[in-house]
Parts: C-alpha cells; structure tokens; sequence
C-alpha cells in the first residue's frame, strides 16, 4: 500500500483532464489519471494506494470520470481535509471510499497507515499516532455498503415505475 | 424560516431529502456513461425511461475533435433514438448550442424548479430562480430512471451587492470579487441567494454569469429571486407553469456577506484558480489568444459589449482572437445586429456554439508557454490545452480590450 500526497484545491482537470473524456470506462481513464501535474502516478499506482489531500478535493467539473479514474486506477479511499461536492456525490455514488479527517498535516507519502471503516479511526503506524473520523451519515453509508446508487436501486426498489 | 433552496427542497438545511426533479440533462461527454448506468438497471423498454424530463444536448465534443468523440457523439446520438428523447439537441439545429445556454433559451429552465444536469455549470439556471445543480453521469441514469433524487440540504449565504455598478464592471467582475474574497472552497455544500440594488438592475444574462459560477466558490446552487426581467424573459418561451419562489423576509442565512458595488472593477482571475484574483489594470501580461464565448460569457450582451470595443480596430498582430457565440439563437442574432462583422472585419475568428477550447476541447487549444485571456470560468493547470499554457478570466470588456492592445488591459485605459 502506498500513500499519493496531493494538495489542496485538487481539480478535476487534474485527476482526469479533459482531452481524455471520450470514454466512461474506469480502466481506461485510469490510464491518464493525473496525466499532466503528476504522470508517473498511472504507472505506478497499485490496488490499494490511499490518496491524502488538503482542502476542496475534487473541485471544478462534475465529470463522474475522475472517480471512475481512481477506482479504475485500484485507489482504495482518499483521505482528504474537505471535498467538492459533487466530486464526493459522484464517489459515493459509484462506491468509491472518502474520509473527511484533518490529517493533511500528519500523514506523508512514506507513512503506513491502517483504516478502520467501522471505529472511525486511522492508525499511522508509522507516526504511532490515531486519527478519529467521523462516519458517513446512515443514508450515504448504505449506498457505499451497497456498492453505490444503482446497486442501492436495485436492492430498494427506489421508487422505480411510479 | 426558510430560504429559497429549503423551499425548493422542501427541507430543512442538513436534511437528506428525496424530490422528483423537473429535468434531467446530459451532455455528450457525461450523456453516454449515464445511459450506460441506466441500461444497468435493466430497465431498457422505452416506457420506464422518463424521457419527458430527459434533456440531451451535443456540445461539448461537437462538431467532432477527433475519432474517439465523434464515436462518443455517436454513441449519444443513437441512445436519444432508441429511447425516442424528443429533448434532442443536434449541432446546427434549432435551438442548438451550449447546453445551459439551450436549457435557458429554450425554456426548461424557470423559477421554483429543480433542475439536474450533468455538467457542474448547471447551477446557472438560479439566475432564473430555479434550484439546480451539477450531478454525476449515475445519478442523471437514477433519476432518468425514477424521476427522483437524493439531496441534502444546504445551508445557504446571502450575498447583498448594493450602490453603483463602474462602466466595464459586469457580472463577470462581481462573481470573480466574491471568489477571490471567499474563495474556492468559500461555500463548500452550500447554496447561495444574491440581492441587492445592484443585482435588481443587472440584465439576466450578467445574473446568470453569477449563477453560473456559484460552483467556481463550491456552491450547490447560485439563485436569484425572480423578478420581471425574469417572467418577461420566459413569456412566449417557458415549457409549462411555474411558480416562483422567493425566501421569508427572516431567511435563516448562515452567513450574509456585504459588498459595495462601486468598489468592484474589472477583474481577472489569473492562473491556477479563479480565486486568484486581481485588477484588470494592474497586469502587464502579454496574450496569444483571447477567447469570447462559453456559457459564462457567450450571450449577445456578451457580444455586444466585445464588438462595441472592437469596432473599427484591430486584433493585434500577436493574438489570435476567437468568438463562439453561445448557441444558435445568439449567432443569428448578432448576425442581425452586424456584430459578427464588426468581428470579422477586426481580425477574429468566428465559429459556431460549442464548449469549445473553454475545457481544452478544440476550436483554440493552447501550446506549451502560451498565454490566453478567457470570458470562460476555469484557469485550472491545463485546462485549455498543454499543462504549461495560462488561463487568465475575465469579463467580454476585458477580453476585447487586452486583444486589441496584446497584452491584458482594463477597457478603461483605451477611453
């Protein structure tokens, strides 16, 4: 497991930029993630790197690409300070995992960290320190446990036909 | 007491709600991964896709940059066929053009709705009262599926703009003030409501460049409270009833942010961030390319404040300029007025509505070093072309202004 450290503001041009949206498969896409402010991450990204950013990730467009990107790329949650709205709508509806913690300042790219979904709680074993979480509200939690919206759908019958 | 998004919502800040939405709307490039989803769901026979509200514009990608998005515009095109959209927007058609523009003109958009579309700028129809706001490609196929929606509420600001507007302030210049003061994340989750004397007499086409960058802040939604300027607009034009809606006297804002519009001057955004923000007159930078159009500045205002400046002069020798009227209707009206001469004959390139280079599409994508002054809405690294080229934003003034003079100028100076 590896840690990508990015910044603060982290638009969606720069996770997925747009000459690439001519396809919505997340494998594809996956190949041009951070294309143009950090190419090697395509390369080098394994199932089950953690992406830790500051303030407003996921800001700008509202091309549900850029979590297709990630999950495609194997990215098993980003930890980041705050998230664009419709970047974090987007993820949770499609099953892509998101903690919203205030440890921009604590976690480096070398730490190892351990999460835990169920306590709230991130274990950098590294810094032997923990970070608290706050768990997703019910509603947003069962659509993640369901693996997004439209398996959510399915389950619940949402409303379908009426 | 309630503040125009929790009418709308029919909830309470905080709250997660579930509402039938007005319209759905999907472009090329989010269009066909949301018809993709909605296939998923097994519900392919042409009666349980609620096609009524379905919207489907071919903007982005049109005509065609390449291969791969003319197979995408394909793609979308025979989608709209097989589950019979009549909502259908093809390039050159009537009523054609950058989809929020389209969902303005052709009467979708109106006070008290609820909007979806899949595009982040579709928080533009606030100008025109209506709750609406960017979603995912997923979330478009549920509700194309169910006709509803999940939201949670949000708390709201209130923005009160008030005294006197300079010449070449427009609502370019007060979005980009209120940006560059609170920023990109300022209104993380949450609604804005703007007011004000100012705001009374602004045009609705400037309203809805203020709208339409709400989300630039972080916003979920941008709204105006409807007036005249609004019900004249729709006469003749809306889809429907509607009915307005305005917040209680006692909104309850969680935050009301004061500004004095005589203090607000022609503004640019420079690079990487739309908060980044400076006056006009204080940069000395030279342009290669100046680009007028976009759904934040392609209207007809837009076009005749630009031609009003350029007429009789010349682009400089350094700079190519480029004008992409907003939709059809906006073409053939400044056809009529001779602003597309003026363009002409001032040296810059005309083209038909799309989305254009304003995402680093096509019709003006920038080189390695390169610099453009943009009436568009995001200077993100990269966004209109190659990672080392600049977006600098600002107002259809500014932008015609600097591509006479070559260099980023406050229209002001050429008086």
């Amino acid at each position: 497991m590896r840690i990508w450290k990015f910044g603060h503001n982290v638009d969606t041009d720069q996770i997925i930029p747009a000459e690439y949206l001519t396809t919505g498969n997340a494998k594809k896409l996956a190949a041009h993630a951070f294309a143009k402010v950090r190419p090697e991450f395509s390369e080098e990204v394994k199932e089950g790197d953690i992406i830790v950013a500051g303030e407003n990730f996921g800001c700008g467009s509202s091309r549900e690409h850029a979590p297709r990107a990630l999950l495609g790329a194997g990215i098993r949650c980003v930890i980041a300070r705050s998230f664009a709205r419709i970047f974090f709508r987007n993820s949770i509806n499609i099953g892509l995992h998101l903690i919203e913690a205030d440890v921009f300042d604590r976690i480096e790219e070398e730490d190892e960290i351990e999460i835990s979904f169920e306590v709230g709680m991130i274990r950098n074993n590294t810094k032997k320190e923990e970070y608290k979480f706050k768990p997703l509200p019910e509603f947003m939690q069962k659509l993640l446990d369901s693996g997004g919206l439209i398996p959510y759908i399915k389950e619940q019958k949402w409303e379908l036909n009426k | 007491m309630p503040t125009i998004a929790e009418k709308i919502l029919k909830g309470k800040a905080g709250e997660i709600v579930e509402c039938e939405v007005d319209y759905i709307m999907v472009n090329d490039i989010t269009g066909v991964p949301a018809f993709e989803v909605f296939e998923e769901l097994g519900l392919e026979s042409k009666r349980e896709i609620k096609k009524e509200k379905v919207v489907v514009v071919q903007d982005h990608y049109v005509p065609n940059k390449d291969v791969d998005s003319a197979e995408q515009a394909k793609a979308l095109r025979n989608y709209a066929r097989k589950y019979e959209i009549e909502h259908y927007y093809e390039i050159g058609k009537d009523g054609s053009g950058i989809c929020h523009q389209v969902m303005i003109e052709e009467g979708f958009a109106a006070p008290g709705r609820l909007i979806i579309g899949a595009d982040s700028h579709t928080c533009s129809y606030g100008a025109l009262g209506a709750f609406s706001t960017g979603v995912g490609s997923t979330e478009a196929a549920a509700a194309m599926a169910t006709g509803r929606l999940w939201f949670k509420v949000p708390a709201t600001q209130k923005f009160v703009i008030n005294g006197e507007l300079r010449k070449y302030v427009m609502g370019k210049d007060i979005i980009l003030h209120i940006i560059g003061d609170i920023s990109v994340s300022g209104s993380l989750y949450k609604s804005q409501e703007f007011y004000g004397a100012v705001i009374e007499k602004l045009s609705l086409s400037d309203r809805i460049t203020i709208s339409n960058m709400a989300v630039e802040a972080g916003a979920k939604a941008g709204i105006i409270p409807p007036d005249e300027k609004v019900f004249d607009f729709l006469r003749g034009r809306v889809r429907g009833e509607y009915k307005p809606v305005y917040a209680d006297t006692e909104g309850e804002y969680e935050e009301v942010l004061e500004y004095d519009a005589s203090e607000i001057v022609p503004t640019v955004a420079k690079p990487f961030s739309p908060d980044n923000t400076v006056p006009a007159s204080e940069l000395d930078v030279p342009i290669d390319q100046a680009y007028l159009g976009s759904c934040t500045n392609g209207r007809i205002e837009d076009l005749r404040v630009a031609a009003e400046i350029l007429k009789g002069k010349k682009v400089n020798q350094e700079v190519r300029m480029i004008v992409v009227p907003a939709s059809k209707k906006v073409f053939e009206q400044a056809l009529e007025e001779g602003l597309i001469k003026i363009f002409l004959e001032a040296d810059a390139f005309v083209c038909g509505p799309t989305c254009g280079a304003c995402l680093g599409g096509h019709m003006g994508v920038l080189a390695s070093g390169e610099r453009c002054i943009s009436t568009t809405n995001r200077n993100f690294i990269g966004r209109m072309g190659h990672k080392d080229s600049e977006v600098y934003l600002a107002n259809p003034a500014v932008v015609a202004a600097s591509a006479i003079e070559g260099r980023i100028t406050d229209p002001m100076e050429l008086q």
